[in-house]
C-alpha cells in the first residue's frame, strides 16, 4: 500500500490556498455558532449533557449485558442479528446477505461505520454497486473522495465545483451552482435509484437494549426512503451504540442535533422495531478495535461518542486543516483518539493534529475528555517509539514546560498555560501541523489575569 | 469460538466496573404556552402551522394550499371526498411514488423541537410520509408537550413495527452550508392543532 502522508504534510497542502482555507475555517465556526445558539435556548443544557454523559458511562460498564438484552429483545422483534469481529467480517456479511437475495446494487444511507470498514470498495470489487443516498455523501462519491466531515461530508467543497460534478455525472447545465437546483438534480436522480434498489444500507445512531429497536436521524429522508422501499434493508452498527432504555432518547436527540448543526432536532427521527411485514430486516453489530478500546482506561470514554461532530468545527486545528488530512473515516479531535486505537503507527501523527485548547471537551455533547485523550495518546505514541522526531521534539519541548505532569494535571490547563506563557512555541516550526498562522485566541473563559492585564495594557 | 462469543468475551473483560445508570432529572421547560412555543419553533424549521377547529377546516385549507395536487392519500375517513382513504395492506409501496399529498394523523407533537410523533399504527404504508411531496400532519392541540422527556412519557412502551418523530419538511444543507428544503422526502409540511 502506498506509504500515506501524515497530518501536517496534508494540512500544508491544504493551506496552500489561503482564501479557501479562510473559507473552510468560516464555515465551520458559523456552524458552531449555530450550536451556541441551540444550546443557550434549552436551560437544563449542562444538567443533559452531565446525564448523558452518566448514562453513556453505564453503558460502557455494563455492554456484555446490554448487548445481550438488545439482541435478544431483537430477534424478538424479528429482526436477523449478526455479529462482526472486524471490518472484514462485517462486508463478508453484507455481501452474503445481498448474494442470497440476487442483489447486485444497492442504496446506503450515511453510515459512517461502512467508510470504517470501506465496504464501497469491497461491495465495487465483488460486482456490486453502491449509490450513497446522502447528498453530501453523494456529491464525495462522485468526486471520488472520502467524506470529509462525520455529519457534512462535502463540507470542504465549492458549490461551483459541485456544480461541475453534477455536469458531468447528473446533466445539469454547465456552470450551474445553485444549491437549489443542484439539490433538486440530486433529488431527482436518488429518486429513481429509491425506486429502483431492492437492497437498502442504514447506519444506526441509537439502539434500544430494552426494546431491541434502532434509531436512525437524518435530515433528507434517505435512510427511510431507501428502507421502507427495499425488500431487504441491512443496518449496520457498532456496538457502542447501544443505550439502555427508550426513554433515554428523549436525552439524547435533545443533544444530537443541537450539537451538530444548531437544529433543534433532526428532521427525521425513525425508530425501526420490526421488519416490514414479508421483508427482511438484517442488524449487524460490529467490534472492529472497540471491544479493545474500552479496555483501555484513558480512551475507552471515546466509545461514548454520539458522532455530532460539535469537536470538529470547533477544532481550530480542524477548521484550517481540513478533515482529509485526518487520513482515517472519522476526522477531527474525535477521529484522533479512534483512529490510533486501530492502528498506532500509522495513525502517529493524529493526537498531535490538537493545540489541546479544550474547545472539542467544552461543547460535546456527552462529556468526552477529548482533548485529554488527544494528551495521554502522545505519550503513548513516543513511548511506543511512533513518533518521529519532529513531533517528539515538539513534544518535549512541551513536557520540559510542564515540568511535572502533577503541576498541571489536566492537559487542557496545561496547553492554555502554554499558549499563554509560551506562544511563539506552539505557532513556531516545532509544531509540525500550524504553519500558516498565529495560534488563535484561547477560549476567552480559560484566559486568567496574564491577558486581561496584557489587553489593557494594549487598550491603553 | 463465534465472533459474537468472542466479541461478548472481550466486552465482558474489558468493562469497566459497574457504574450506575442515573435518574433521569425532571428538566426545566419554562413554557407557559406550548402551543405558542411549539408553532415557534416549527415555523423556524420550515413547516406550517394551522390552527383548527374541525377535520372540514383542515380540508378546506389543503384545498386551497394544495389545490395542485392530483393523487391525495389520508387516514381520515372524513377526507374521502378530496383523496384516497384505504391503502391495501399488500400494496407495493412503489406505488405510492406519485402521490402528490398524504394527510396523516399525529400522536403528539413536541413544543421545544417542532417534532410529531406517527407510528405505522397510524400509518397505512411506511415510506408514505418520506415519498409523498407533500405532507400535512394532524395532531390534537391538547398532545402538545414541551420536551422530548414527556414525549417518551406518553410514547412509554407503546408497541409498533416502526415509529418516527417528523420536525418539518426534508431538508439538506450540504451544498455550501445553504438550506434547501426537498431533499428526498416531502418538500413541505403542514401541521394541524385540532381543537
Ligand atoms: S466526541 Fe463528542 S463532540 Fe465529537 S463527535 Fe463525538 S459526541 Fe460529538
Amino acid at each position: 500500500m502506498k506509504e500515506t502522508k501524515d497530518h501536517a504534510a496534508l494540512a500544508e497542502a491544504f493551506n496552500a490556498d489561503e482564501p479557501r482555507v479562510n473559507w473552510h475555517d468560516e464555515t465551520l465556526w458559523f456552524i458552531r455558532q449555530k450550536r451556541d445558539k441551540a444550546a443557550h435556548t434549552v436551560a437544563d443544557w449542562e444538567l443533559l449533557r452531565e446525564t448523558a454523559s452518566q448514562i453513556k458511562h453505564n453503558v460502557l460498564s455494563n455492554l456484555h449485558d446490554y448487548l445481550l438484552q438488545f439482541e435478544a429483545n431483537a430477534k424478538a422483534n424479528g429482526i436477523i442479528v449478526h455479529w462482526a469481529a472486524d471490518a472484514a467480517e462485517h462486508n463478508r456479511i453484507v455481501h452474503e446477505i445481498l448474494q442470497k437475495h440476487g442483489v447486485k446494487q444497492m442504496v446506503k444511507s450515511k453510515s459512517m461505520l461502512t467508510e470504517e470498514c470501506h465496504l464501497n470498495d469491497y461491495l465495487s470489487e465483488h460486482g456490486v454497486e453502491v449509490i450513497d443516498s446522502d447528498l453530501g455523501e453523494r456529491i464525495v462519491q462522485l468526486a471520488k473522495e472520502p467524506p470529509s466531515h462525520i455529519v457534512l461530508p462535502c463540507i470542504h467543497k465549492k458549490k461551483e465545483e459541485i456544480g461541475d460534478l453534477f455536469h458531468e455525472h447528473l446533466g445539469t447545465p454547465a456552470g450551474m451552482a445553485d444549491p437549489q437546483v443542484l439539490t433538486e438534480a440530486a433529488r431527482q436522480h436518488l429518486r429513481e435509484t429509491f425506486l429502483t434498489r431492492r437492497a437498502a444500507l442504514t447506519g444506526v445512531n441509537f439502539a434500544i437494549a430494552e426494546t431491541g429497536e434502532f434509531v436512525i436521524c437524518t435530515n433528507e429522508g434517505n435512510a427511510d426512503m431507501g428502507a421502507h422501499l427495499a425488500d431487504v434493508h441491512i443496518a449496520c452498527m457498532g456496538i457502542e451504540k447501544i443505550i439502555p432504555e427508550r426513554k433515554h432518547l428523549g436525552v439524547f436527540l435533545r443533544l444530537l442535533a443541537r450539537s451538530a448543526t444548531g437544529q433543534p432536532i433532526t428532521t427525521y427521527s425513525s425508530h425501526f422495531k420490526k421488519p416490514r411485514e414479508g421483508h427482511e430486516l438484517h442488524l449487524v453489530l460490529v467490534d472492529n478495535g472497540r471491544s479493545i478500546q474500552l479496555g483501555r482506561e484513558d480512551f475507552r470514554n471515546s466509545l461514548k461518542c454520539i458522532r455530532c461532530g460539535a469537536c470538529m468545527n470547533t477544532c481550530p486545528v480542524y477548521r484550517r486543516s481540513g478533515g482529509h488530512s485526518y487520513h482515517a473515516a472519522i476526522s477531527g479531535p474525535i477521529g484522533a483518539i479512534l483512529a490510533p486505537n486501530l492502528d498506532m503507527k500509522k495513525n502517529a501523527d493524529l493526537p498531535f493534529a490538537s493545540t489541546l485548547c479544550g474547545s472539542c471537551s467544552n461543547v460535546c455533547p456527552v462529556k468526552i475528555d477529548i482533548h485529554d485523550q488527544l494528551y495521554k495518546w502522545r505519550q503513548v505514541i513516543v513511548k511506543e517509539g511512533y513518533a518521529d522526531t519532529k513531533k517528539t521534539l515538539g513534544m518535549k519541548a512541551m513536557t520540559q514546560a510542564f515540568a511535572s505532569p502533577t503541576t498541571f494535571q489536566l492537559a487542557g490547563k496545561a496547553g492554555r498555560w502554554f499558549m499563554r506563557h509560551v506562544p511563539f512555541a506552539v505557532s513556531n516550526k516545532m509544531n509540525p501541523w500550524y504553519k500558516q498562522r498565529e495560534m488563535p485566541a484561547p477560549p476567552k473563559e480559560s484566559f486568567g489575569e496574564w491577558y486581561l492585564k496584557n489587553r489593557k495594557k494594549k487598550n491603553e | 469460538m463465534s465472533s459474537r462469543d468472542s466479541i461478548l468475551a472481550a466486552v465482558a473483560r474489558n468493562q469497566p466496573e459497574h457504574i450506575p445508570l442515573p435518574e433521569i432529572p425532571a428538566f426545566f421547560s419554562g413554557e407557559t404556552d406550548v402551543l405558542e412555543k411549539f408553532t415557534s419553533v416549527a415555523v423556524s424549521i420550515g413547516s406550517k402551522v394551522f390552527r383548527v377547529k374541525d377535520l372540514e377546516e383542515v380540508k378546506q385549507v389543503l384545498l386551497k394550499e394544495y389545490s395542485g395536487a392530483r393523487r391525495i392519500v389520508s387516514a381520515f375517513p372524513e377526507l374521502a371526498d378530496i383523496g384516497e382513504v384505504y391503502i391495501a395492506p399488500a400494496t407495493d409501496p412503489h406505488t405510492l411514488a406519485n402521490v402528490d399529498l398524504a394527510v396523516l394523523p399525529a400522536q403528539l407533537g413536541v413544543a421545544e423541537n417542532g417534532a410529531l410523533w406517527v407510528t405505522d399504527v397510524q400509518l397505512p404504508m411506511r415510506v408514505l410520509p418520506f415519498i409523498c411531496q407533500y405532507l400535512a400532519l394532524v395532531v390534537p392541540q391538547k398532545n402538545i408537550v414541551p420536551l422530548m422527556q414527556q414525549a417518551y412519557d406518553v410514547i412509554g412502551a407503546q408497541e409498533y413495527g416502526f415509529g418516527t418523530f417528523i420536525a418539518g419538511p426534508s431538508k439538506t444543507a450540504d451544498i455550501e452550508q445553504s438550506l434547501v428544503l426537498g431533499a428526498h422526502g416531502a418538500r413541505t409540511l403542514s401541521v394541524f392543532l385540532l381543537e
